[in-house]
């Protein structure tokens, strides 16, 4: 048996990588892919793919990349995945298939699945092949949102002879993955651009600067199309409701990652403006939390996470909490914002009060406690919320016939992906709430299997 | 891509632009927004629709030339196209409620109630409409207005048309006189919005004010657009852009409104060196 450790992919060096947006990690070259790819046991039950949300055969591929048949591995994990340079790049796969992994505990550590993953994804980019797809039948396919889950449900589709278009309300294709995750994590031109050029080889067309349910209605799509896919995303970002929030300087992660992201403001001649200040106070540790934070660190900021839990709970990918770390962000956990403090209208502090943990909640997790009297100001001059989003009620109040969660998402059937309305069919963000890349991507393709097996019969 | 069909100077510094935009026109209302990029580069700016003709495909913007991205769409001419124009976004204005409305503009506000006067009329429930300027010059629409309103009445600073003074003092003479008012729509720059609805936050006169907040995707993923309304947080793109006047927080707004004014001075003369 191979008893190597887990070999580590190439990163760009920290005092580097913080002057410039170009992407961290540079992933496994030929001959660390083939020697990581040997630590697969290739075990027979396969726990790792319990793991994945959408049950990838993970050591099928590794199994081709053993041989160094890349072409061989695209293919076979292009039946389980569409966006295998996505997901190598964005998956929490220390929570997911890395988490069940034999080798985890004992044996040098799990085998690097998501940098393989990324291996065999970035391959595929750079060598497309032909796009196999059944004969046009004649039906037709609208997508609503260009993020993981309308893409991956776009190209199933398509690729099962439906004539597909998908309707982006911005005036660039990819949703969240042009205007929320950077540059630094996941590369606009070379992976999501490509990918987006592999569905307009399959037919697909885009339909940009066009929101549904005010562009065009539901019921215009109706008219138009015979089904109909809702991937319109999470929705309106969250702010803490203290006092200060309204003060110059304070903004949500959504906002200022989609300046820097989608409106390209870092750089010098933008039109678009996007403020940075000097000492910067990030409110949250999810992804989002850590692209806002490691975004303002490259436009010379200094950096704190503020995050009311500890360290064990922050909710962000491993790597991007340990790249942030390495990047020089301070982590200030066990700490609650009580007042963002100004002066003429601008954010000067971050009025914070100490926690602690407490008893377990209902949810088993032990909740963070105020410690009275702790009370103390950090010194910054901009305050970015990053505490997740609640639903968009845009499209709800343009089309009622749908039915929603109280809390505001699209109730599906779990199986099918389909709401109460025949022939319309919803998943990623807009039925969870914020979730993943690779959640949003499995929803698609499950909508896209019911819609061709509806149109089978 | 969206052609520009007609340009006209109606103002200095204001144009008048007829613009292809078949969608926008087919399902838009009075009081709702485009948000327009000029070019390939070009910043996401909103744009009230002023008017618009459902058969022809076309909506009308009124643009003043106040910054980078609004003097380079000026530099374009009939025929070329604008890179990209998304919409129609934000609410519809409603004042169904209300049998005598005072419609108040000031400024480039003017193009927020003019659809609003034009349906009230077509409606068989016409305004008063108030408008006001600097001077008359900056003035446009005029017989616009009065075509399309119960009465119009005009206030300039320096007294060169109508009532020398503000649209408030206006505001204060119909008062004055005894008019039923059930329910003032005003439009125009932070601070006339403010003063009138001091004026008739004292007479518990019910006032609509339209937000032009900063705001990027216009769809509600930002959150730029935020104002507080009550003491709750909400967003002028798919809250508003109307809300109850007399529960704006406007210190915030005003303050928050000229977050980005620096850069905005920068890139404008970044735009004329060129």
């Amino acid at each position: 048996m191979n008893t190597s450790a887990r070999h580590s992919v190439r990163v760009q060096d920290p005092e580097k990588r913080i002057k410039n947006f170009d992407e961290v990690s540079l992933g496994f070259d030929e001959a660390t892919m083939l020697a990581e790819a040997d630590r697969c046991l290739g075990c027979k039950n396969a726990p790792c793919r319990k793991g994945c949300p959408v049950g990838v055969d993970i050591p099928a591929f590794i199994a081709r990349l053993k041989e160094n048949d890349t072409e061989g591995a695209c293919a076979t994990i292009s039946l389980d995945t569409l966006l295998p340079a996505i997901c190598g790049r964005v998956c929490p796969q220390e929570k997911q298939c890395e988490a069940y992994c034999v080798r985890k505990a004992r044996l040098g550590g799990s085998v690097a699945i998501g940098a393989l993953e990324r291996y065999v994804g970035d391959y595929a980019l750079a060598h497309p092949s032909e796009p196999k797809k059944a004969a046009p039948n004649g039906k037709k396919v609208a997508v609503v949102g260009s993020g993981p889950s309308g893409l991956t449900c776009a190209a199933d589709c398509a690729v099962n002879g439906f004539d597909v278009t998908v309707f982006e309300a911005f005036h660039k294709a990819g949703g969240v993955l042009v205007y929320g995750i950077p540059e630094f994590r996941l590369p606009k031109e070379k992976v999501v651009a490509g990918e987006i050029a592999k569905l307009e080889a399959l037919g697909v067309k885009f339909r940009l600067n066009t929101v549904i349910g005010k562009t065009l209605t539901i019921e215009d799509l109706q008219e138009e199309f015979d089904a109909i896919f809702i991937g319109s995303g999470a929705g309106l970002p969250k702010f803490m409701n203290i006092p200060g929030e309204g003060l110059n300087g304070v903004g949500s992660a959504n906002e200022f990652l989609t300046r820097v992201n989608l409106m390209q403001a870092y750089r010098e001649d933008a039109v678009t403006p996007v403020y940075c200040g000097k000492k910067v106070a990030v409110i949250g540790a999810g992804n989002v939390a850590m692209d806002a934070a490691r975004t303002a660190r490259r436009m010379g900021a200094e950096v704190c996470v503020v995050y009311r839990r500890g360290r064990e709970e922050m909710p962000a990918r491993a790597e991007e909490i340990d790249h942030a770390e390495e990047e020089g962000i301070k982590f200030v956990l066990l700490t609650n914002p009580v007042e963002i403090i100004g002066e003429n209208g601008r954010v000067t502090g971050l009025k914070c009060v100490r926690m602690k943990l407490g008893d377990p909640d209902a949810s088993g997790r032990r909740s963070p406690v105020a410690i009275e009297g702790s009370e103390y100001v950090i010194d910054v001059d901009q305050v970015i919320v990053a505490l997740g989003t609640s639903p968009n009620p845009l499209l709800r109040k343009s089309y009622g016939k749908i039915n929603y969660s109280p809390r505001g998402t699209i109730i599906v059937d779990e199986d099918t992906m389909s709401t109460n309305v025949d022939g319309i069919y919803a998943g990623g963000d807009a039925v969870t709430g914020a979730a993943t890349v690779i959640l949003a991507m499995g929803a698609g393709r499950k909508a896209a299997k019911a819609i061709a097996e509806k149109f089978a019969k | 891509m969206n052609r520009l069909l007609r340009i006209k100077d109606v103002a200095p510094r204001v144009k008048e632009y007829v613009l292809e935009a078949k969608d926008v026109a087919r399902h838009c209302l009075p009081g709702q927004f485009v948000i327009v990029r000029v070019d390939a580069e070009g910043e996401r700016v909103p744009f009230t629709i002023c008017d618009f003709d459902r058969e022809a495909g076309t909506i009308t913007l009124l643009v003043q030339d106040v910054g980078y991205s609004t003097h380079k769409m000026g530099l374009l001419s009939e025929g070329d196209f604008l890179h990209d124009v998304v919409g129609p976004l934000g609410n519809a204005t409603d004042l169904s409620a209300y049998d005598n409305v005072v419609l108040v503009g000031g400024g480039i506000g003017c193009a927020v109630i003019y659809p609003q006067a034009k349906l009230r009329k077509a409606q068989g429930r016409p305004c008063t409409t108030v408008i006001g300027a600097r001077t008359k010059e900056l003035l446009f629409a005029i017989d616009g207005f009065r075509d399309n309103s119960k009465e119009l009445l005009i206030a300039t600073d320096d007294g060169s048309l109508g009532v020398k003074g503000f649209v408030t003092t206006v505001l204060q003479q119909l008062i004055d006189r005894g008019d039923k008012i059930d329910c003032v729509f005003v439009v125009g720059p932070m601070i006339m919005m403010r003063n009138v609805c001091e004026l008739t936050r004292g007479y518990g006169i019910p006032t609509i004010v339209s937000m032009n907040s900063i705001m990027v995707d216009g769809t509600g993923m930002c959150g730029g657009c935020r104002v507080t309304v009550d003491g709750q947080v909400k967003y002028a793109c798919v809250d508003g852009p109307e809300f109850d006047g007399h529960k704006i927080d406007f210190a915030e707004v005003m303050n928050r409104s000229g977050f980005y004014r620096e850069h905005e001075q920068r890139c404008r003369l970044r735009g004329e060196g060129q």
